[in-house]
């Protein structure tokens, strides 16, 4: 199998799920019992928070474990607006988010509250001056991903963060997801005020995450019940998911140290390899994350690429998982303006600092014969 | 192109006459073992300053370890490089863009190769103008700069050193011998030790245990601050005091209104006690005045009756407010406020006596013996190491995270 759909997901590591299964078996306990082994699962909770506080460079107090991505954004989101609502009711994010950034915004609108979806060029890029363009007085939020999970386009957020400095009322979000483990993000020299992160996209396991929330952050919680997780987020902590999305996260950072350049070159192999086949168009930046290229094959359907690649035990996706049960238009690249045979027709590769050189060169051979296969239907159809 | 030095100039104790050479022995001890997680990098010391040799380590991270390190009046990052133009420039440019925000400097050059064919009064202005030409809004200012950047062209190499980065003062932790610390879980005695290490004071601990009234929760949070503690010095013995059988003797046989005084006093002879046995001349505690009910002034007369050890407080004269922001710089602050049990809160008495005096206290100790109980207490204490150096290797959960 030749898995190249690590935006969407990725394989556990092994010592990952050695973890989990220790923890689970091991350290059931209630973190919040009074007894002894509930003491032992809150130290081992708080190791936890601290080697995650250290790895991110912040405060133990500033991070939220969270269930992942959608449950961070929405926190991070609904949780200032219902917060800080007083201040203001404007927001500002942009038109490539994911899901769960723009329905979380989309829900808030029908509150009451105003919200900003600020353009893309054709690169899927925010502009930094535009933010600053429609930034208000009464502006609580601006939410930016730091890296585009349909196109691996990587936004300028120490840019918007340093103008952002001169907005102290206006908090700023960063979906971290795709960007955990690929890109260097300083928080707090980027003046990122809350950071959503998510384990399964790093090795760890479905259902983890944090949300790194700065001291001087407060929000309105989503979960009210027990006082988990600095009276943030309640609910019996996820302990043995908690320590298998620390531990990945320390692994992805060493990779990220150590390999980095090995994975650029991987995609950048990728790129040339990709953009040799004739019918190709490449949407993603050349100067992109380092793990994904998105492509076009105009006038072939992407669910069928994709199907005649799965007989072969080759896994890549159309658009990103979370919309891709929608049919047709990307509306990422939609907002970057592409034309309609492109938008139609892309193809998302996503890579780990798992694959290798001779997967992207299987693919590329296989798509090649799966294009040529479908050639004659396709153009038929068009 | 990248800092591959600390400089470090130490202030105070360069004034220390003869005992320079033991307080710089002693720096130089504690910064090699504040830097062990940093491998590769090695510590020089030449006349009145110390650098670190970085070796490829992280620079930021080794400065935030080193500015941990009492004894250090100041730092700054210095990169060696050829001595050749291209090079300066680059040097000077990194010099200048570690001083953020920075909009006015200057360049003091100094030539001690005088074979070095620039001279230093032509190398300032080349240099300057290069950081002038790479940046927008910067000006020179040669009175008042906000960052002074200095070139030293030497025989071996040329040294450009960038802007100073504050130490965290004082003396070199273990110069001025050895305080017995009296840690209980809360705010105020973590700040105080930090504070007496300041000085040049190395630490023992020594915390007073009452299982089952108080929990292994308690005492890991008194280790977890000993560890915080011991990042400013070394390691941190805590010895730890069995003393639920005294809490329970003075709760039978003790007029509850004195029991907390009269508690105390048993926690101090026991530091005592164990001070003597570990050629330690002082205790020190969190005590602060006015706070609670054990701080008045009678309080502390009554108390400190039992022992002629010198009583170091350093937080006497602070207000809660300024040891709270202490205790959050040092990263005590989070550990204190667990809300678990000490042995100070599990018995204490509904209406302790604020007023107590030296000649009620005698009088109900008087009646019974306490001297077997303490020197039971003494018996069963034991020793926890902890040292947050090595710590990180250690810990039982290490293989799982």
């Amino acid at each position: 199998m030749i898995y190249l759909d690590n935006s969407a997901t990725t394989h556990p590591l092994p010592e990952v799920l050695e973890s989990f299964h220790k923890v689970a078996d091991r350290y059931y306990a209630n973190p919040s019992s009074v007894h002894r082994f509930g003491s032992e699962a809150e130290y081992l909770l708080q190791q936890s928070r601290k080697q995650a506080a250290q790895l991110l460079n912040v405060d133990v107090s500033e991070v939220i474990f969270t269930s992942g991505g959608t449950e961070g954004n929405n926190m991070a989101i609904k949780g200032i607006a219902l917060q800080h609502q007083s201040r203001g009711k404007h927001m500002i994010t942009s038109k490539v988010e994911h899901p769960s950034v723009m329905e979380a915004f989309r829900a808030l609108e029908s509150l009451g509250f105003e919200v900003d979806y600020l353009d893309v060029d054709a690169e899927g890029r925010v502009n930094p001056q535009q933010v600053e363009s429609v930034i208000r007085k009464d502006t609580i939020l601006v939410s930016i991903m730091s890296v585009n999970n349909e196109l691996g386009t990587v936004q300028p957020i120490e840019a918007i963060g340093s103008i952002l400095k001169d907005y102290p009322k206006a908090f700023f979000h960063v979906d971290h997801v795709q960007g955990l483990g690929k890109i260097d993000l300083p928080l707090k020299e980027a003046g990122v005020d809350l950071c959503t992160l998510s384990g399964h996209k790093i090795h760890g396991l479905k259902g983890t995450g944090a949300l790194i929330a700065q001291n001087h952050v407060s929000l309105f919680p989503l979960l009210h019940g027990g006082s988990q997780e600095h009276e943030q987020r309640a609910g019996t902590e996820n302990l043995p998911g908690t320590v298998a999305f620390v531990k990945a996260l320390r692994l992805i950072e060493e990779n990220r140290k150590q390999k980095i350049n090995k994975l650029k070159s991987l995609r950048q192999h990728l790129w040339n390899e990709v953009e040799r086949i004739e019918q190709v168009v490449i949407n993603s930046p050349k100067q992109g994350a380092p793990h994904i290229v998105n492509f076009s094959l105009p006038g072939y359907k992407p669910e069928v690429v994709i199907h005649a690649l799965g007989e072969k035990d080759i896994f890549i996706s159309t658009k990103s998982a979370c919309s891709s049960k929608q049919p047709d238009v990307s509306s990422v690249l939609k907002a970057c303006r592409l034309d309609h045979d492109l938008t139609t027709s892309a193809l998302r590769v996503s890579l780990s600092y798992q694959n290798t050189e001779e997967e992207i060169d299987v693919f590329i051979d296989t798509l090649k014969k799966v294009i040529e296969r479908l050639q004659p239907t396709m153009e038929r159809s068009r | 192109m990248n800092f591959n030095h600390i400089l470090i100039r130490y202030g105070e104790m360069a004034l220390k006459g003869k005992n320079r050479h033991l307080f710089e022995q002693k720096l130089q001890s504690n910064l090699a073992s504040k830097l062990k997680p940093f491998p590769a990098a090695r510590i020089k010391k030449t006349r009145g300053r110390m650098y670190v040799l970085l070796n490829g380590e992280d620079p930021h991270d080794v400065m935030e370890h080193c500015q941990q390190v009492f004894g250090i009046h100041s730092l700054s990052f210095a990169v060696q490089v050829e001595k050749e133009e291209e090079q300066l420039k680059e040097a000077v440019m990194l010099a200048f863009n570690d001083a953020q925000n920075a909009k006015t400097f200057k360049i003091s050059s100094k030539r001690t190769d005088k074979e070095f064919p620039i001279k230093s009064a032509e190398l300032n202005p080349m240099l300057g103008g290069y950081i002038l030409r790479n940046t927008e809004g910067v000006t020179v200012d040669v009175h008042d700069p906000d960052v002074e950047i200095k070139v030293e062209v030497r025989h071996d190499a040329a040294y450009i050193t960038a802007q100073d980065y504050p130490g965290a003062g004082g003396l070199p932790v273990g110069t001025t011998g050895k305080s017995l610390l009296m840690l209980s879980g809360g705010i105020d005695s973590p700040v105080s030790g930090y504070l007496t290490m300041k000085r040049g004071v190395a630490i023992e601990a020594i915390h007073f245990h009452s299982p089952p009234y108080t929990s292994d929760r308690a005492k890991q949070k008194v280790l977890d601050l000993a560890n915080e503690l011991s990042k400013y010095g070394k390691k941190i013995n805590v010895h730890v005091v069995p003393f639920t059988a005294i809490q329970q003797k003075i709760q039978r046989e003790m007029p509850e209104g004195y029991s907390m005084t009269i508690m105390r006093r048993m926690m101090m002879r026991i530091s005592e006690k164990l001070a003597h046995k570990q050629d330690i001349l002082s205790i020190t505690t969190g005590e602060s005045l006015g706070q609670v009910a054990s701080q008045t002034m009678e309080s502390m007369n009554t108390i400190n009756e039992v022992t002629n050890y010198p009583i170091i407080r350093p937080l006497v004269s602070m207000d809660k407010l300024e040891i709270i922001d202490i205790a959050r710089k040092i990263g005590t602050y989070d550990i204190s406020i667990r809300p678990y049990e000490d042995c100070c809160t599990v018995f204490v008495p509904k209406a302790p006596k604020t007023k107590p005096t030296r000649k009620n206290a005698n009088y109900y100790e008087e009646k019974v013996d306490f001297n077997e109980d303490i020197e039971k207490a003494l018996e069963e204490t034991y020793v926890i190491q902890v040292n947050e150096a090595e710590n990180k290797t250690k810990d039982q959960f290490d293989d799982l995270l």
